[in-house]
């Protein structure tokens, strides 16, 4: 369905929009990269694993945004995209990036932790929608 | 925000009344037009803080407010722990302790103006600064909780800062009470390449003038004369805080929603102060303070080689290091009665005055520096405490200018490049690797910092002592 960055004063909202609620996952995902850098500078080479539980989707929905920031901090890459399968409480995902580029990339800021303003997680006009702010 | 909700206590003074839920009222300090211009948000914010157990006297919003995460940025709040009172990691942020440093350099504006592009070039190419940029050091566990532990301490301990620099900071340089023990294996990884890195967004190493003086006295006690180069170095506690902000915030939301306590806002997520969970985040909180002041420790270090090298004639001595996203146990007086409290800053900073026993001796007369940053292109701010503002907010004041725009804003009406230009046309010369990063900090991205200091000299929280005006940038 899409992505898309919403308002917040100081720092940014991310919003991610699907059919499934894990391609709403998959959409916010690339809209945390949007915060950073243009999607489409990041060229798809490596593949990061990614595994979180939780029982409540919304934290299900934070505790995914956080490891994929730990991913970005400890290996300093951009992932262009994150293929997710959600089953109950349970998120396996790939992310697939490359090593921070400075000079290609232009990174305006690193992510600093996903937050639970403006946090929601269901389903809204028909779809899945996963949004929160995240800290910059 | 809509003032008809308020009441005017003074010309910089507004209440937000007690009702409902709220134990406290709240306390905006700000001119009309900076209350007019803020969201909303701010309004639900300092409202939502007034509800959280154990709160004493108000729950106060700086001139600089802004919609910030459970707390507003700009919020002070202090909480009685013999009264149920919290500790809150959504009322210190996940860049604890980010704060601002402020050296003097003993070099005259005409010393510096010849040699500031390839002063600039040099400082840019020895700070790491940006996104995914690493130091120079690498720490092994133990010798990451010596830091957690130590603070500049350790730093100045590896030869990376001098001695006289500790009474120069807030804590004397080491935050008491720090238990690396609760800092995750996740937060210690994030950290372990990043010491001595200035990060990225709004941070920043500024080479400034002493441009103005509103209070000589106390500008030549704080060794500030027009036409003093300085520098101000604004960081925190790097992928270390952020790591540890991240994990209590989740699990103290989880806390609150599994023991059915009743939050106006998740994000509010606290523990009881004396709580398991409540220690364990105040200890590794601690941690997280001592980090960042071991970090601008190291940064001035490389500060003082590039220095070295480039001006030998200059002496680079540290005025004060202060921080802006804290929780401090502090001993106020509330009613008369002497009371330790945990005083949360938000984006707010710590303006403690004349007197005041955790000051060093040449701060017992003037109260303490108020460092106050604002955007690349405008200026920052000297402020001194004030010993009255200690019953009016527990001794805080604002931090900055505080964003009036969104980065995605900023993005669509600036070009990193162009400001870039713009700016060494006025004289100011920026180095960033990233000149999207430039655009969304954009001088004009940001509120007057001028009106906001002027509302925290009016409102009576610090006292204006000089203007700074920016010379060169590293930006992140």
């Amino acid at each position: 369905m899409g992505w898309e960055l919403f308002y917040h004063e100081a720092d940014e909202g991310i919003r991610g929009a699907g059919e499934t609620l894990a391609e709403a996952f998959e959409q916010a995902a690339i809209a945390l990269t949007a915060v950073v850098t243009e999607p489409e500078l990041v060229a798809p080479r490596i593949p990061v694993s990614i595994e979180v539980t939780d029982d409540d989707p919304k934290f299900l929905f934070l505790a995914f945004l956080n490891a994929i920031i730990y991913e970005m901090a400890v290996r300093r890459m951009l992932f262009h995209h994150i293929d997710v399968t959600i089953e109950g409480s349970h998120l396996r995902g790939v992310a697939h990036g490359e090593p921070v580029d400075i000079g290609r990339h232009q990174p305006a800021v690193e992510v600093k932790g996903a937050t639970a303003t403006e946090l929601f997680v269901g389903q809204k006009d028909g779809h899945w929608q996963a949004q929160c702010v995240v800290d910059v | 925000m809509d003032l008809s909700r308020l009441i005017q206590r003074g010309e910089y003074e507004w209440e937000l009344p007690q009702k409902g839920s709220m134990r406290v009222p709240g306390i905006l300090y700000a001119s009309r037009a900076l209350v007019e211009a803020m969201d909303e948000k701010v309004y639900e914010q300092v409202r939502n803080v007034a509800t959280l157990p154990g709160i004493v006297g108000a729950s106060y919003a700086m001139p600089d407010a802004h919609w910030g995460y459970g707390f507003p940025i700009g919020g002070v709040a202090a909480f009685d722990p013999e009264e149920g009172g919290v500790v809150s990691a959504g009322g210190v942020g996940f860049d604890i302790s980010c704060g601002v440093r402020l050296l003097h350099t003993g070099l005259h504006i005409e010393q510096v103006r010849p040699i500031l592009p390839d002063l600039m070039d040099a400082l840019f190419n020895t700070i790491p600064a940006g996104v995914g940029s690493v130091g120079q050091i690498h720490l092994t566990d133990l010798r990451m909780s010596e830091m957690l532990r130590g603070g500049a301490w350790w730093a100045v301990e590896q030869g990376w800062g001098r001695p006289e620099d500790l009474d120069h900071i807030e804590e004397h340089g080491r935050m008491a009470g720090a238990m690396p023990e609760h800092v995750s294996r996740h937060a210690r990884r994030r950290q372990c390449d990043e010491m001595g890195t200035l990060g990225s967004g709004n941070h920043y190493l500024e080479l400034q003038e002493v441009a103005d003086l509103y209070d000589p006295g106390t500008a030549e006690r704080f060794g500030l004369n027009p036409g003093d180069v300085v520098i101000s170095i604004h960081c925190g506690s790097r992928g270390l805080g952020h790591q540890i902000g991240t994990e209590f915030l989740v699990e103290m939301a989880k806390a609150a929603q599994a023991s059915g306590i009743a939050l106006a806002d998740r994000e509010l997520a606290c523990a009881p102060a004396n709580s398991e969970v409540g220690q364990r985040y105040l200890g590794a909180m601690r941690a997280a303070t001592n980090c960042a002041l071991a970090n601008r420790e190291i940064i001035t270090h490389l500060a003082r080689q590039t220095f070295a090298e480039m001006v030998p004639e200059a002496d680079l001595t540290l005025l004060y290091d202060v921080s802006h996203n804290t929780c401090k146990e502090e001993i106020h007086t509330v009613d008369g009665r002497q009371r330790r409290l945990l005083v949360h800053r938000k984006g707010a900073t710590r303006a403690f005055g004349a007197g005041n026993e955790e000051l060093p001796p040449e701060f017992q007369q003037t109260g303490q520096p108020v460092l106050i940053g604002g955007s690349m292109g405008t200026a920052s701010y000297v402020l001194a405490g004030l010993a009255e503002n200690e019953e009016r907010s527990f001794g805080s004041a604002c931090h900055g200018s505080g964003r009036a725009m969104s980065r995605r804003q900023a993005r669509k009406l600036w070009q990193g490049r162009k400001l870039v230009d713009d700016l060494r046309g006025r004289g100011i010369h920026v180095r960033s690797p990233s000149m999207r990063g430039v655009a969304e900090e954009a001088p004009d991205a940001y509120k007057d910092v001028n009106e906001v200091v002027e509302s925290a000299e009016m409102a009576g929280l610090a006292r204006r002592v000089a203007r700074l005006r920016p010379l060169g940038v590293v930006k992140g």
